[in-house]
């Protein structure tokens, strides 16, 4: 504990010293509460106490009455929550969710890893082409959901310009419900450049003797990608696998901007492009439904905590931190 | 505790003094310009097979950009014709083709103040980056600096909170500033202030004076990396905390700041949600919501004749901007993306 002051105080006689210690421990306490107070403050008006807020209001039916002050606000024990359960577009919202992240997460991490172990090991250009790469991730979503629009049009668009090229007649992506998570995932590949990075430094940081070892031993590349690549980065993996999962969860800006508001595409959203952060933002903010929406909010926290869960335990058993190099 | 005592207060070896390899919190902008050697590289054949190969998938990452640009210089008729360069060029930025209504270029349109979306966008993400970077300095440097009681909990604290998903607390906080605008509104009691709640500006950046989870994660990474010496040095000179914190860690701290400013001033120019949320009047929409703005009005579905060609206009004048900054920043953008990932 003597460590904390620096030599010069803890130098001198013992007692005052420890008087002396004391009191600067007192003073650095207060200031460190002091310089942390911001963090606090912001948590208690805009993390906790809404917490709380949320959850009470999704036992009520706060709503666009009780917002103007026509009408008080009145408890309804749990049936916002069973509404929800009966919403047939609760569970198509939900649905839509996981496909289109079952989709995304595992294709964006392929994508990502192969082009950060071309990158790492190519002989030259390899700065050029991460450039080139990251590119497309710092695309404003908004313009992203426009580029799925006119990209993927199903009569006029490149995309099937394309395909046309090579004899594939291409499904109408954007009104065809089949074919609106597909275009909208591979979209969402096409931004792959951030987790490329993260896996470009992992690969960078892998010590050479280790392959050289496994060389040595007869490793064949394979062996060599299974045995000593993949549990090196394997807390880089763990660690993209869970942001990329969390963010497809809560997909909003791309797919509302192409589908959802003051009639970019008519009158009627697809279903099929209905999420379920775009379902909770409409509940809320367009239908005010504030009650209904806090209790769809606090469903999908717990269907986030219970996959994130689920990810630690899994992983635990394959993700290799080298010497307690601890996230 | 003397391990974790180890590991939270380096002095010396992982800072600015011996810079390390690229690996773990920013240590690639600590140790800037040293590299350990690289590991062995693809030969002959199999180089040029991998370059095509990297040459054909950068077309597929750079086309949509080149398509953008071109089809926001072609006239209307031709935006589909899928041309990279366009076989007749329009202008359909700014000028006054003809009087006719409804044939009005980007700057030109009713109703529709870009400039004054672009100018919103740009004040917003540079104030809010700018906060959120300050605050967050600050109560990292306290996690990395001081000891004090329940600081390991506060700290596992903030890491939880970057697990929590907005919409949680979305629509208590926006019950809080519509209470807000209602204290500061005309009748309330709180008139004199000036109007602050929902449909202002404030709720957008407001609460970037609180310091963000991420940021203060990230920023504490990289006070741990600054030898304790050096700020002890300053205390000797007879410093007080705060002019330590000024004097000492902030300007050490520079290449963390940049990184924390340039992060935050993407996730402003990106944000639909929040603008949307908060903003009613025309004048105070910032650039996404403006463009969303313009394609619900332009596009063909919400009763515009699809000019698309203005809403391409549009598209590139919210892309460009982070095209430029990703130009001038590259190196802080990627090295921030490689120490940690980003805020999910």
């Amino acid at each position: 504990m003597a460590s904390i002051a620096s030599s010069s105080e803890a130098a001198g006689p013992p007692q005052g010293a420890r008087r002396r210690l004391s009191a600067l421990r007192e003073k650095e306490t207060w200031t460190a509460y002091l310089f942390i107070l911001p963090w606090v403050l912001g948590f208690v008006a805009l993390t906790a106490g809404p917490m709380v807020a949320s959850l009470y209001f999704s036992f009520t039916d706060y709503g666009v009455q009780q917002i103007a002050g026509f009408e008080k606000t009145s408890r309804v024990g749990l049936e916002n929550y069973r509404t929800l359960l009966e919403d047939p577009k609760i569970a198509l919202s939900l649905k839509n969710t996981f496909v289109y992240t079952l989709m995304t997460v595992p294709a964006k991490m392929m994508v990502a890893l192969g082009l950060a172990m071309i990158l790492a090991r190519i002989a030259y250009g390899a700065g050029f082409f991460r450039t080139v790469f990251y590119l497309p991730d710092i695309t404003p979503p908004v313009a992203i959901g426009i580029l799925i629009l006119v990209l993927f049009n199903g009569s006029v668009g490149v995309v099937n310009r394309a395909l046309g090229l090579i004899g594939i007649p291409g499904p109408f992506w954007t009104t065809d419900p089949n074919w609106i998570k597909p275009s909208l995932a591979i979209m969402s590949v096409w931004t792959v450049g951030g987790t490329m990075v993260i896996y470009l430094a992992a690969l960078k940081a892998v010590p050479q003797h280790l392959y050289e070892a496994a060389a040595m031993d007869g490793a064949g590349p394979w062996r060599r990608f299974f045995n000593v690549t993949l549990p090196m980065i394997s807390p880089a993996l763990f660690f993209t696998f869970i942001v990329l999962t969390i963010a497809g969860l809560q997909t909003f800006t791309e797919v509302y901007t192409a589908y959802f508001g003051a009639g970019s595409t008519g009158a009627e959203a697809p279903d099929a492009a209905l999420m379920n952060v775009v379902y909770l933002f409409r509940q809320a903010f367009e239908f005010f439904n504030m009650g209904f929406a806090s209790a769809m909010a606090w469903i999908l926290f717990a269907i986030i905590m219970v996959i994130t869960a689920i990810q630690f335990v899994v992983s635990r058993r394959f993700v290799f931190y080298q010497g307690g190099d601890k996230r | 505790m003397s391990a974790g005592a180890q590991e939270n207060f380096p002095t010396g070896g992982a800072g600015v003094a011996t810079p390390r390899v690229a690996h773990g919190p920013l240590g690639g902008i600590l140790g800037r310009g040293r590299r350990e050697a690289e590991g062995p590289r693809f030969g002959g054949v199999k180089n040029i097979f991998f370059l095509l190969l990297l040459a054909g998938i950068s077309i597929l990452a750079i086309y949509p950009f080149i398509w953008l640009v071109s089809a926001s210089l072609k006239p209307q008729a031709d935006v589909f014709d899928n041309r990279l360069i366009p076989s007749d060029w329009q202008w359909n930025y700014t000028g006054d083709p003809s009087p006719v209504p409804g044939d009005e270029r980007l700057l030109a349109l009713p109703d529709t103040p870009v400039l004054t979306w672009i100018g919103n966008s740009v004040w917003i993400g540079l104030l809010g980056a700018l906060l959120v970077a300050l605050s967050s300095a600050i109560v990292a440097f306290a996690f990395a600096y001081f000891r004090f009681p329940g600081r390991n909990a506060l700290f596992a604290l903030i890491l939880a909170t970057m697990m929590l998903p907005g919409a949680v607390t979305m629509i208590p906080v926006y019950l809080i500033w519509n209470e807000i605008s209602k204290l500061t509104g005309e009748t309330g009691s709180l008139a004199f202030m000036p109007d602050i709640g929902v449909n202002t500006q404030y709720p957008l950046w407001v609460p970037n004076l609180f310091g963000s989870a991420f940021y203060i994660f990230l920023m504490r990474q990289f006070f741990l990396g600054i030898p304790r010496d050096l700020f002890e040095a300053a205390r000797i000179d007879g410093d007080g905390y705060f002019s330590m914190f000024r004097r000492i860690a902030l300007p050490l701290a520079k290449p963390a700041l940049i990184v924390v400013f340039i992060f935050e001033l993407q996730a402003k120019w990106f944000d639909l949600m929040t603008p949307l949320i908060y903003l009613r009047d025309t004048a105070l929409f910032t650039l996404p919501l403006g463009l969303k703005t313009i394609l619900d009005q332009q596009g063909a579905g919400g009763g515009g004749e699809g000019r698309w060609e203005i809403i391409m206009a549009g598209t590139v004048i919210t892309v460009l901007p982070m095209v430029i900054l990703f130009g001038i920043f590259q190196r802080y953008f990627i090295e921030g993306i490689a120490t940690q990932g980003r805020k999910g």
